[in-house]
This record gives C-alpha cells, structure tokens and sequence, in this order.
C-alpha cells in the first residue's frame, strides 16, 4: 500500500519538490522592463523578504492568478518582483497598463535564461524569498486566495512583514 | 531552366526538408567529441515539463531551453558530463535524470525491488519445505495394509 501512494505520487507532475527550497536565489542578469538598458543582478534584489512571480502573457493561469496577485500588492507590504518569462516586452507592458501592474519590480527573462536558473519549468511559478534572499517556498501554479492565507501569508508574518488591510 | 539551377533548387529544397523534419536545434561545436558529449547528455536528461520524453526528444519551449543550457555549459563554459549533470539537478532535482541517484527520497525506488524479491524467495522456499515436509511422511506397514485394503474393497 505505501509503497503503491510513493509509486503514484510520484505522478502527480504539478507539483515536483523543489531543488531550490532553502537554498540562495540564484545569480542572474536581466534587464528592467521599463528600462531595457537597466541592468538588474541578484545583489539588487536582496533586502526584503519578496515574491518572486514568473508570469507571461501567453500563459493563461497568470491572467488567472492576476486578481490575486493585485490584492496582495495592494493589502500588504511585501514586495512583489514580476519576472516577465519568454514572452515580448511590448505585449507584457501592454498586459500590465490593461490589469494594472502589482509588481514592485519587472524583470523581463527573455530567452527563459534566469527561469532555468530557478528550475522552472512552467509559468506561473512563485518564490518567497527571505531577507538574504534564500527562497523559502516555492508555488508551481497559481497562487490564489488559499495559497495566500495558508501558505505565504503565515510565512511573510514570521519574516515581520506588515499585512494591512488583513481584516479586508 | 539549366542543370545546375536545378541541382542547387533541389539541394535547398531537400535541406529545406531536412530541417523541417527534425525539431533539432542549430549548434556550433568546437569539435566531434563536443558533439557527441551533447547528443548523449540530452538523451540523458528527462523533460521536466513532458510526459516521459528525454529533452533530445521534446518540442516543448522548456526542453528547447534545457538542450540551450546544455550546449553552453559544454561549449561556452566546458562543463564535464558530471558538472551538467550537478547543474541540471541542482535546479530541477532528482526528477531531470532517469538515473536518479541513491537518497532518503529515492531509496524506496532502489531497495524495494530486492526487498520484494527477497519476500518471495522466503515465501517460496518456506512453501517448498512444507510441502516437502507432507511429502516425507513415511507409511509402515499397518499404514499400507490398511491402504491396499481401502484400495481393494472400492
């Protein structure tokens, strides 16, 4: 019977464990959405405790997890970094002026180079890092109003993020 | 329209075709045995996204990114096998090799075949003996008598 869960768990394909839980988010180089000229690396993003969402206008859960994304941006204080993945830099400006943009930062990962940095493989994909920039958990998929509430928000309150607007 | 337009039309069409046909990428390599390193290193990798396809064998953007990887690692960087597989299984886990390699997550996947194996062999070897064991039973001569007898009056 054990052995028979191991076996067909290990089908379940959405949610492989992470390589990188609880290790240092990796070094990258990319570039600022707004600002192509702009260099951004690893060092940038330290500091506070962040999400880290990997999202494009060709994948259809990201328009689906946008809702959420914006209510968090706009009821607590942790800082959302969106890395715009494989995807044009016009249609991801025009797709941000048309939802509206919840993210702090917009990092374009154009070629997918920092995505395999991060083992991932599929958008959306989301990491928690802490201060120093160790990812503390990752979400393959969307994150919703459960993922919040049950995984990210307990989380950030241990870091000693501010959540405003929680009684909402 | 001459031969040698001919020739050339059809050379460009056949090379047209050949690279229609097959999903390979467009590498430089400094040499054969750089070549050979990628062709079996992608064979050896399983796409993290498709369903039991190797990343030599997969469309999907994911794959066509990983082979990417693969190649600069072993061009650009001169990776051994060993480094790429480090690297690869560093960011998507045990999962990207097919060979997955002896840890508490995997052990079940190495020991349990022999453990099973193990379990028959004794389940055999204790149903052999009983039978065995009711086989030897020894008849003495009241025994038979009273078989033959039985035997005799059907």
């Amino acid at each position: 019977m054990g052995v028979g869960y191991v076996g067909f768990s290990l089908g379940d394909r959405h949610q492989l464990p992470s390589a990188l839980l609880g290790k240092p988010f990796p070094q990258f180089t990319a570039t600022l959405l707004y600002e192509p000229q702009t260099r951004v690396v690893r060092e940038d993003i330290l500091g506070l405790p962040t999400l880290v969402n990997v999202w494009a206008t060709w994948c259809p859960t990201c328009k689906a997890e946008h809702a959420e994304l914006m209510r968090i941006a706009a009821t607590s204080d942790v800082r959302l970094i969106g890395v715009n993945y494989k995807d044009s830099r016009l249609k991801a400006m025009r797709w941000l002026a048309d939802y509206g943009d919840p993210y702090d930062i917009n990092i374009v990962d154009i070629d997918g180079a920092l995505g395999v940095e991060l083992g991932v493989y599929g958008a959306p994909e989301t990491f928690l890092l802490d201060a120093d920039g160790n990812i503390v958990y990752k979400r393959v998929g969307d994150v919703n109003s459960r993922i919040w509430r049950e995984e990210l928000a307990p989380r950030l309150a241990q870091m000693g993020v501010y959540r405003a607007g929680a009684e909402l | 329209m001459s031969r040698g337009v001919l020739i050339v039309l059809i050379a460009v069409f056949v090379q047209i075709s050949v690279w229609a046909a097959s999903p390979v990428d467009v590498y430089q390599f400094d040499n054969e045995s750089q070549q050979a390193r990628y062709k079996s290193l992608i064979e050896e990798f399983r796409c993290p996204k498709c369903l039991n396809t190797n990343i030599a064998g997969s469309d999907a953007p994911i794959a066509q990114d990983l082979r990417r990887t693969v190649h600069r690692l072993v061009v650009v960087e001169g990776y051994s096998d060993q480094q790429v597989r480090d690297f690869l299984q560093a960011r998507y886990g045990d999962f990207v090799l097919y060979n997955p390699p002896l840890n508490t997550r995997t052990v079940l996947i190495w020991v349990m075949p022999g453990v099973l194996g193990g379990v028959g062999v004794l389940v055999l070897m204790v149903l052999l003996r009983r039978a065995h064991r009711r086989g030897a039973i020894e008849l003495d001569a009241d025994d038979k008598s009273r078989l033959q007898s039985i035997l005799d009056h059907d």
